[in-house]
């Protein structure tokens, strides 16, 4: 039975950067901005978030760091891409390798150093309830804040007016701007939440994952959140099982290997990808469903005429 | 209703002036509007009626001039201070969100707080008062162009503005909805609201308009009280000279002809929720005539275009035949090489793609039935070929644009128009299909494209219009179907036909009259 709960609390632990990059994207692409540079925002939130926690000793520091240097990353896309109006495509593969180069310039120093971890969750009693203590009250707090972040999003985006707005801008920018909506300045907050989610999925990597810093630590997770937002057809619920369809096969191919199953262990390596695209696929066959969900002026750079 | 020129102006226009590179498309234009006045702006395509309507709802940014709002120097800068001023819009081309139901879109242009399950029922109620019917919980994309026309008009009364400007409202509704529309208008002009109402309906200016400001190639050419002219002397000041009136020659002995294009038992079953289910279709079209479908925005037409062009394959392959071939099953491409023309309702991301150059939408639609003159054999394109060819359809139809080969979008809607129907006519096509070939477009355009479908089945070829004009369809049509809830009634010769008698089948006043079978050819 334990063995049973330590692989689902491993599981959580690999989805949550995944659904945190994925929920932030998620939010940037309803309003109609491709933001490829999450791989990018990630590494970087990861070595701020390593940085912070290692000089002050502090995890908590540490995590709000993670966030402060995705969402700063971030606003360097949003001036190129919203008020520069660049490429989207190209100005979010820039950020990608220069994040990468820029935290590995950063970090020269943190390798090898001691990081600090994020406590699990302990409440006296509840976290000692055999099985589901564990699962539910004894996790780290980033895996709390994924959970509640998803459902924070589900609601802002289809119960709020102003995700109503949000949604109307990825449709149709020069539609909203007709209505006197200011496309730019939500376009701005959107890629600013996506970039602080970024790092705080960055700052779960170098905070809880795996508490050190190693350059490229990220190892393409930002291209996987990317990914899980477009099979999910731009839906929150389904990034959130995505990602853990991925971090469940992920782990289950990883004891696979250990246990020495005689199937080539590339093969075994490229399962999550396959299971993920195809359950994701499975579960956006409806046409209209996801004609209503894919923002329409998703990679358009918006410059209302004047 | 005589307008108060002293003082109790709305908004008053002094030389607004708008440079678009080399062209000035707004030349110092004075225009005021009085409370409780509706005010018509005339002019014909590209006579800057659209860009002095944007700058008057902050789209635009003018050049030069000034604005009084209530005797008040303003500056409006964008869409929401015209909002905020009291300056509502309703757009030719829509502002709506496709992938938003209709009370989404109409919630997002209210600044209230109201949740949307209350503006839902407003929607409704406002709606069935103005005699617009509407389903505020259907998903925009799956509306007719007549049915998001009226999501915009009741979207902008919502918000109750102090002036309204309507851009070309009645062109995709039926007569009685343009009537329960003038009606609304009127109750608003009582109400103490002002109307800037552009239109290309001069009797319907004429109608309901206190005062009309014309305009001809950016300048004002005229102020006049509309019920004091004729249309004719209207088209005159638009123009600048008169409108050539279409001529329909009657065509003689079209029973023995050879039907070009024949549908037979065409069903289709609803796409999405929302569309409409297409039963038992029948229809032939003769060489050498043009045959009307007339009916109310959304009852199956844009369903039945898409049959017939081949964007949706048939089962049956014998449901649609070309010059006698089965053509059910065949693409677009393989219907335009058996000599079928078509031309979408949408102009814009259907008809053409709005970035590209008019020469490559040229391309784009018949590089398969022109491939030996647009394409070399080891597949380079030909520009030079294409280029003359377009500039050809330019000439032919008297296309205006602001450069030699201009993007598709930076046309206005009916120069966009004629290019479109050009491009498909220079073909000499044997079947031409067009949905809406005139919406939106001036009276001498839409002349100029009905002459050449009238033309075009003269020379012996089948012409099938479908549109919610009724007066276009009676001076083109040598019979008129109409279409209702999906069903197509038994085409009316010419001669039989009535607006009574169309507005009664519209309505749906015989159900089921799709039962009817063709008579042996």
């Amino acid at each position: 039975m334990d063995i049973a709960v330590n692989i689902l609390l491993t599981i959580a632990t690999a989805a949550t950067p995944l659904l945190i990059a994925a929920i932030g994207e998620l939010v940037v692409e309803r309003s109609g901005v491709l933001n490829l540079g999450v791989e990018g925002m990630m590494i970087m939130g990861a070595v701020g978030g390593f940085g912070a926690g290692h000089l002050t000793g502090s995890p908590w520091i540490g995590l709000l760091a993670a966030i402060a240097m995705g969402a700063l990353f971030s606003l360097l896309f949003a001036v190129m891409t919203l008020s520069l109006a660049t490429n989207q495509v190209a100005t979010g593969l820039s950020l990608t390798l220069l994040g990468l180069g820029l935290s590995g310039m950063i970090g020269t120093s943190f390798v090898g150093q001691p990081g600090v971890r994020l406590p699990n969750l302990d409440i006296p009693v509840l976290t000692d309830i055999p099985v589901i203590g564990r699962l539910l009250f004894g996790q780290d707090p980033i895996f709390y804040i994924s959970i509640a972040l998803t459902a924070a999003v589900m609601w802002f985006l289809f119960k709020t007016r102003t995700g109503l707005t949000l949604r109307s801008i990825g449709d149709s920018h020069t539609s909203a701007h007709a209505l006197g909506i200011k496309v730019i300045r939500y376009r701005y907050l959107s890629v600013i939440f996506g970039g602080a989610c970024a790092g705080l999925a960055g700052g779960h990597l170098s905070l809880v994952y795996t508490p050190q810093w190693v350059e490229n630590m990220s190892a393409g997770r930002g291209w996987i959140a990317l990914a899980l937002v477009v099979f999910a057809s731009w839906r929150p619920w389904r990034v959130l099982a995505g990602a853990y369809i991925f971090g469940a096969v992920w782990i289950g191919q990883l004891h696979a290997q250990a246990f020495g199953i005689p199937v080539p262990s590339q093969m075994l390596s490229s399962l999550p990808y396959l299971a993920t695209v195809v359950v994701l696929v499975l579960i956006s066959r409806n046409k209209r469903l996801t004609m209503m969900n894919t923002p329409a002026s998703l990679g358009q750079p918006f410059v209302p005429d004047r | 209703m005589s307008a108060d020129h002293d003082g109790a102006n709305l908004l008053e226009v002094r030389g607004l002036t708008k440079i678009f590179g080399t062209l000035t498309a707004c030349d110092h234009i004075d225009l005021n509007i009085a409370k409780g006045e509706i005010h018509a702006l005339l002019g014909e395509n590209g006579a800057g009626k659209s860009t002095l309507v944007k700058m008057l709802f902050g789209s635009l940014e003018p050049n030069s001039g000034e604005v009084f709002w209530n005797g008040q120097a303003v500056r409006i800068t964008s869409p929401g201070a015209a909002k905020k001023l009291g300056i509502g819009m309703v757009f030719q081309h829509f502002s709506l969100f496709e992938a938003l139901t209709a009370a989404e879109n109409i919630a997002l242009s209210l600044d209230d707080g109201s949740p949307i399950s209350s503006i839902a029922a407003k929607a409704r109620a406002l709606s069935f008062s103005y005699g617009l019917p509407l389903d505020p919980d259907s998903l925009v994309g799956d509306l007719s162009v007549g049915e998001r026309q009226r999501i915009e008009i009741i979207r902008c009364l919502l918000q109750t503005p102090q002036l309204i400007i309507l851009d070309e409202p009645t062109s995709v509704l039926t007569p009685q909805e343009a009537d329960k529309l003038f009606e609304t208008l009127e109750r608003l002009r009582s109400e103490g609201k002002s109307i800037l109402y552009i239109s290309h309906r001069l009797e319907e200016v004429k109608r309901i308009c206190d005062r009309a400001t014309v305009l001809r190639h950016g300048k004002v050419v005229g102020h006049c009280n509309p019920r004091e002219e004729t249309a004719s002397s209207l088209a005159r000041m638009m123009v600048g000279n008169e409108v050539q009136a279409v001529v329909r020659a009657p065509v003689e002995g079209i029973e023995t002809a050879q039907p070009l294009l024949e549908i037979r038992g065409l069903s289709r079953k609803p796409a999405t929720p929302f569309s409409i289910p297409l039963k038992n279709i029948s229809l032939n079209v003769r060489a050498g005539e043009v045959i009307g479908i007339a009916g109310v925005a959304g009852n199956g037409q844009g369903e039945f275009f898409e049959s017939v062009s081949g964007e949706v394959l048939q089962q049956d392959a014998a449901s649609v035949r070309i010059r006698g071939k089965d053509a059910g099953g065949l693409t677009i491409t393989g219907r335009r090489l058996l000599g079928a023309a078509f031309v979408p309702e949408e102009r814009l991301g259907h008809g053409a793609a709005p970035r590209m150059k008019l020469s490559e939408n040229l391309l784009l639609s018949r590089h398969a039935t022109d491939g030996k003159v647009f394409v070399s054999s080891g597949g380079m394109v030909r520009a030079a070929a294409i280029y003359a060819a377009a500039q050809r359809i330019i000439v032919a139809m008297d296309v205006r644009k602001s450069a030699p080969d201009p993007e598709a979008a930076a046309l206005s809607g009916g120069n966009l128009q004629k290019f479109i129907v050009g491009r498909e006519l220079d073909r000499r096509p044997s079947v031409m299909v067009v949905n809406q070939p005139t919406w939106g477009v001036d009276a001498g355009a839409a002349a100029h494209i009905r002459q050449a479908l009238i033309e075009l089945s003269r020379s012996g070829s089948a012409v099938l219009v479908i549109s919610q004009d009724l007066d276009e369809l009676f001076e083109i049509s040598d019979a008129i179907a109409v279409m209702h809830n999906g069903e197509l009634s038994r085409p009316m010769p010419i001669a039989e036909a009535t607006f009574e008698k169309v507005g009664l089948l519209m309505g749906g006043a015989e159900p089921g009259h799709a039962e009817h079978t063709l008579e042996p050819a």
